[in-house]
C-alpha cells in the first residue's frame, strides 16, 4: 500500500456512497453533518462529496482552516514587523497571500521587505543560524497539527541559544471552536467529521470529553474521498440508531493517546490562553501563546505589536459560515465583491476556506440539484 | 494548512541532537523530522507535515475499509433501490 490512490478509488466511493444511502433510507430528511477542517472541505468541494450526498446528508462546512481564522490585526502585525529592515520574515506559503488592511505579505517584499516563504519552521531556524546579522522572525499560525513542528523550532532555539530568531504566534485550538458551534443557538450540526490530523497529534480523548458533553457524535476522519465517505457513514449510523460517540475513522494514524513527544513538547513550550478567530470573535482558551519561559522568543513582545487593532469588512458572512449556519452561495458579495483575489474576509483567503473552495470548483451560482444515485461505471 | 503526505522513510540520521530521516514521496525525497515518531524506523510510512512526522502510518488499520467494502455483497447493491 502507498496510502493515497487507494483511499481515491472510485468503486471504494461507490460502495460507500451506497451504504449511506441504504442507512439513510428510513430518514425523512437530510442528516445535518459538519467537517470541522478545512483540508476536508477542500477534498469534499473538489470530489463533489457534497453534491452526490445531498439526498441523504447534507454537509455544512466548519472553521477548521487556520489560515482563513487568524485574525486582520494579526497579518497586520506581521506586516509591520516583515516591514522593518533588518527582519527576515518567513511564512508558510498560504499565510503570504492572506490579505490585511494594509495588502498581503508578498506587497511588503514587493515593496523591498525580506519576505521569505519556508515549507517548515525548521528552514527559518537554518536561515537564523546561518545570517546572525539578520533578525529571523517565523509566523507561527496553525491548529494543533502544526503546532509541534512550531514548538520544536522555538525549543531548539533555545536549546542552540540562538539569539536572532523568534516566533509571532497565532495558534488555535480546533475543541473550543466545536464546543463554541454546538452552543451556538444557530448550530444546524447534528454531527461532526472530528480533524484527522489533529487528532494525530493531540489524539481522540478530548473529542471523547465532547461527546459526553454536547451528546452529538464525532468521527474523526481523514481527507481522501473513501475516507471521508466513510466518516460520513459511521455518523449517519450513529444518528439513525440514536447513539453519540467518538468513533475514529482514521486509525491508521490517529491513536487515543496521539503523538506523546509532541503533546509533551506542546505543553512545554506553549499555554492555553483566549484567541482571537478571524470572523468569529475571541473564544475563550481557544489557542496558545509561548510560555513565559519562552518570551524572549515572542516576536509580538520583541517587536511591540500587540496593541496594533483592525476592524474587520462589515458585509462578510464569514463569521455564520464558519459556523455552519449560512454556504457561500447565501452571500451577496460571493463571487463578485468578494473572490480569491481581493477577499472580503476569513473564508475567501485560504483555498481551504469554504468560500474559496466553492468559488475554486467554479460554484458561482446555486449547487445543481444532487444526483438520485452514483451513476455506475462513471 | 493541515495538509499531510505519506512518504517511506529511507535513512535515519541525527542533526545536532534532532533525530531527522530521510523520506521519500514518490520520487521526491525530503529531510524531515522525526521526533514525534519515535517507533518509526528505515521502511517504515510516515505522515508528514511541514518537514515533522506525526504519525507511523500503521498498515493492518490502512486496510481495514477495504476489508469492509469486500463484505458487501455486491449483487445486494445491484438490486438496492
Amino acid at each position: 500500500m502507498k496510502f493515497l490512490d487507494e483511499y481515491r478509488d472510485g468503486e471504494a466511493a461507490r460502495k460507500l456512497l451506497a451504504e449511506i444511502e441504504r442507512e439513510c433510507a428510513g430518514a425523512t430528511a437530510p442528516w445535518v453533518i459538519m467537517e470541522v477542517c478545512g483540508g476536508q472541505t477542500h477534498s469534499i468541494v473538489k470530489y463533489g462529496l457534497d453534491e452526490r450526498l445531498a439526498r441523504h446528508v447534507e454537509l455544512v462546512h466548519g472553521p477548521g482552516c487556520p489560515v482563513c481564522v487568524t485574525p486582520l490585526e494579526m497579518i497586520d502585525r506581521a506586516h509591520a514587523i516583515a516591514s522593518r529592515p533588518d527582519v527576515t520574515f518567513c511564512t508558510f506559503g498560504d499565510m503570504a497571500r492572506v490579505p490585511g488592511s494594509r495588502g498581503d505579505l508578498l506587497a511588503v517584499r514587493a515593496a523591498g521587505g525580506d519576505v521569505r516563504i519556508v515549507y517548515s519552521p525548521l528552514d527559518a531556524l537554518a536561515i537564523a543560524e546561518k545570517d546572525p546579522s539578520r533578525k529571523v522572525v517565523f509566523f507561527a499560525i496553525g491548529f494543533e497539527t502544526t503546532a509541534p513542528a512550531n514548538a520544536m523550532a522555538v525549543w531548539t532555539a533555545k536549546r542552540r541559544g540562538l539569539r536572532n530568531f523568534s516566533a509571532l504566534v497565532s495558534h488555535v485550538l480546533v475543541p473550543p471552536a466545536i464546543a463554541a458551534i454546538v452552543g451556538s443557538p444557530s448550530n444546524r450540526a447534528q454531527a461532526f467529521l472530528g480533524p484527522g490530523h489533529v487528532c494525530t497529534v493531540v489524539g481522540t480523548r478530548e473529542y471523547v470529553d465532547l461527546v459526553e458533553r454536547h451528546r452529538v457524535p464525532i468521527v474523526v476522519t481523514g481527507f481522501e474521498p473513501v475516507d471521508l465517505l466513510a466518516g460520513v457513514l459511521a455518523a449517519v449510523r450513529q444518528l439513525s440508531a440514536g447513539r453519540a460517540e467518538m468513533e475514529n475513522q482514521y486509525a491508521r494514524v490517529v491513536r487515543p493517546d496521539g503523538a506523546e513527544t509532541a503533546r509533551r513538547l506542546l505543553g512545554d513550550v506553549f499555554e492555553v490562553c483566549d484567541r482571537k478567530w478571524r470572523g468569529i470573535g475571541t473564544i475563550p482558551m481557544s489557542g496558545y501563546r509561548l510560555r513565559e519561559a519562552f518570551r524572549g522568543f515572542d516576536a509580538e513582545r520583541i517587536y511591540e505589536v500587540a496593541a496594533i487593532e483592525t476592524e474587520e469588512s462589515r458585509e462578510c458572512i464569514a463569521g455564520q459560515i464558519l459556523l455552519g449556519a449560512k454556504k457561500p452561495h447565501d452571500c451577496p458579495a460571493f463571487g463578485t465583491r468578494c473572490t480569491p483575489t481581493s477577499p472580503l474576509g476569513a473564508t475567501m483567503v485560504s483555498s481551504e476556506g469554504a468560500c474559496a473552495a466553492y468559488f475554486a470548483s467554479g460554484r458561482r451560482g446555486r449547487a445543481s440539484l444532487p444526483l438520485a444515485s452514483a451513476p455506475r461505471g462513471a | 494548512m493541515c495538509l499531510s503526505v505519506p512518504g517511506r522513510v529511507t535513512e535515519v540520521f541525527d542533526d545536532d541532537g534532532l533525530r531527522m530521516g530521510k523520506v521519500a514521496f514518490g520520487g521526491v525525497g525530503k529531510s524531515v523530522c522525526l521526533e514525534h515518531v519515535p517507533e518509526a524506523g528505515v521502511g517504515d510510512y510516515v505522515l508528514v507535515h511541514v518537514g515533522f512526522a506525526l504519525a507511523r502510518i500503521d498498515e493492518d488499520e490502512a486496510r481495514r475499509i477495504f476489508e469492509f467494502l469486500a463484505t458487501i455483497d455486491p449483487l445486494e447493491e445491484e438490486l438496492a433501490p
